[in-house]
């Protein structure tokens, strides 16, 4: 019996509570995000973004969680109730267990699995079906036209994400994502795959339908496209689910380009707290680049889009995948096997 | 080794319960979504299997890619399954055929291992140690045993590409295409064209926009 407690019990509680930890640290970092969302757009457009409730505004995104939670939950007439209320748990559900592979700092990851690499790639194409199933069950033409438009579009454009990721697998040798942030202890793989940072950077862009690729709401044709049938709740858990995912996208990025928890030059140790900052400095940076891009580029059109996956990064992210591939054999710099 | 066999069970009988939801279900979008269901519980045996480059693998392209164009053609067809359902009976000696023949194999493949059990060893590859990850050990066996079956395996896929493409593309000359290169390599003096407007006789018809 002492096994069960020893061997089962506590490690799961103990589990549970570190599962917790994390989801609430996202869910506040989620909220932050909305007002740091607001706030950037405003400042770069002359404005002063939200500033009356608390200092600074700072109480704003409660305020949003409270308006949002006492409104009512609408189900429209000839909907398919339990998929309609499925699709944005599903959203959501998805966008958090996405995090129980990030490696936080060194040792700091909930589940340091061999294939993390491929079960974030799983996790983030899983999230077409969210849309996808939001935009049938609303019943509604609209709806309908943002779901099959987002589904082809974050189609399109994991491919070109998968051959990103293949790229940087070939330098690192291992899909565990510690062992890819150790890889860039000498230099961070931005700096030698430049062009397949941006690609990447652009990809995370289009699948986490964040502006320039907001097609999928598109409110000047779409009113606001898959989720425009959706109220109160079930529309909250849409607005958490992208804001986690561009959190999500960030904290990829950060782990595939920009070093995850390693410090700039080695100014400070890597070890918890300094590693842990500097990946949350990272994330921040690009998360604030994509904020920048918003407040920038005018929405791109639909086929504009299609072309620039499949014409121009696909052929592109092929080429520098054989490329890199051609000068690790050539140069022997083949990582050894782990 | 409880807690795995609780997995196993709770796993294989939610899979086996959506695939009779599959061909259950009333709506062909549920049906699709059973599918992916139960692509999903299997994903779930092969991490309990320890096979866990498969799983991932199952869920990005059976979930991710294939079940979504499953999908996006389900939804997008009008089909009156009530319909279809009719001639159910004038199909069932075909089906019944394909069924029986299905689960003799299945039998057949069962029986060898019980009876010969040296069978299947001798077709498996010998199990690398603990230290190499199964990713690195399909590697090992696909890049060198297997390389020509699995060339071959990618070059009938490629074939199967270029015949839906061939089969689907169409040039259709009155569709207005965006041509990047045409509008950015314009110059002004091809497309302005500055004339001086006499009062009260207007832009004639042979100086007007060409």
């Amino acid at each position: 019996m002492s096994d069960f407690w020893s061997g089962y019990f506590w490690p799961t509680v103990i589990t549970i509570l570190e599962i917790l930890l994390v989801v609430i640290v996202i869910a506040v970092a989620m909220a932050y995000l909305t007002y740091f969302e607001r706030k950037v757009l405003a400042l770069m457009q002359r404005r002063k973004g939200p500033n009356v409730i608390g200092p600074f505004g700072l109480w704003q995104p409660w305020a949003d969680a409270l308006k949002l939670a006492t409104k009512e939950t609408i189900i429209p007439s000839g909907a398919n109730a339990t998929i309609f209320l499925m699709a944005p748990m599903l959203l959501f559900m998805l966008s958090l267990v996405a995090w129980a592979v990030i490696p936080f700092g060194e040792g700091l990851v909930l589940a340091d699995i061999n294939v993390g690499i491929l079960y974030l790639f799983a996790i983030s194409s899983l999230g077409v079906y969210g849309i996808i199933m939001a935009g049938w069950a609303s019943n509604s033409k609209y709806a309908f036209l943002g779901g099959l438009r987002s589904a082809a579009q974050m189609v399109s454009y994991e491919v070109s994400i998968g051959f990103v990721l293949v790229t940087v697998l070939l330098c690192v040798g291992s899909l565990n994502l510690s062992q890819i942030v150790l890889a860039q202890q000498h230099v961070w793989f931005f700096i030698p795959l430049f062009p397949m940072f941006i690609v990447f950077f652009i990809s995370g862009l289009a699948e986490t339908n964040r502006a320039p690729f907001d097609l999928p709401e598109g409110e000047s044709e779409l009113v606001a496209g898959f989720f425009v049938e959706y109220s109160s709740m079930s529309f909250a858990l849409f607005y958490l689910g992208e804001y986690v995912n561009m959190i999500l996208m960030s904290a990829m990025t950060s782990i595939l380009f920009l070093g995850g928890w390693l410090p700039p030059f080695g100014i400070t140790p890597a070890h918890a707290p300094y590693g842990t900052i500097w990946f949350i400095l990272k994330i921040s940076f690009v998360l604030f680049a994509f904020l920048w891009v918003r407040a920038t580029f005018p929405r791109f059109r639909y086929d504009q889009l299609m072309r620039l996956g499949w014409k121009v990064f696909l052929p592109a992210s092929l080429f520098w995948l054989v490329l890199t591939a051609g000068v690790l054999v050539w140069a022997g710099w083949l990582p050894a096997r782990v | 080794m409880i807690v795995q066999a609780i997995c196993f069970y709770i796993f294989s009988a939610i899979a086996v319960a959506s695939g009779v939801m599959v061909i259950a279900a009333r709506n062909p979008v549920h049906s699709v979504l059973f599918l992916i269901l139960a692509f999903f519980n299997a994903a779930g045996l092969f991490v309990l299997m320890g096979a866990e480059f498969l799983a991932m693998i199952l869920v990005i392209v059976y979930v991710g890619a294939v079940a979504v164009l499953f999908l996006f053609v389900v939804m997008m067809l009008d089909i009156d399954f009530a319909q279809l359902r009719s001639g159910a009976v004038r199909y069932l000696p075909i089906g019944a055929t394909v069924g029986i023949i299905l689960a003799v194999e299945l039998v057949l493949m069962f029986a060898a291992w019980v009876f010969a059990p040296e069978v299947g060893q001798a077709l498996a590859a010998p199990m690398p140690g603990a230290h190499v990850t199964n990713t690195a050990a399909l590697g090992d066996l696909l890049y060198t045993k297997y390389v020509y079956a699995f060339q071959a395996a990618g070059i009938i896929l490629l074939i199967a590409m270029i015949g839906a493409i061939v089969l689907t593309l169409r040039h259709k000359p009155d569709v207005r295409r965006q041509k990047i290169g045409v509008q950015v390599s314009r110059r002004r003096t091809e497309t302005i064209a500055l004339v001086k407007v006499k009062a009260r006789e207007g832009i004639g018809e042979e100086e007007g926009v060409r």
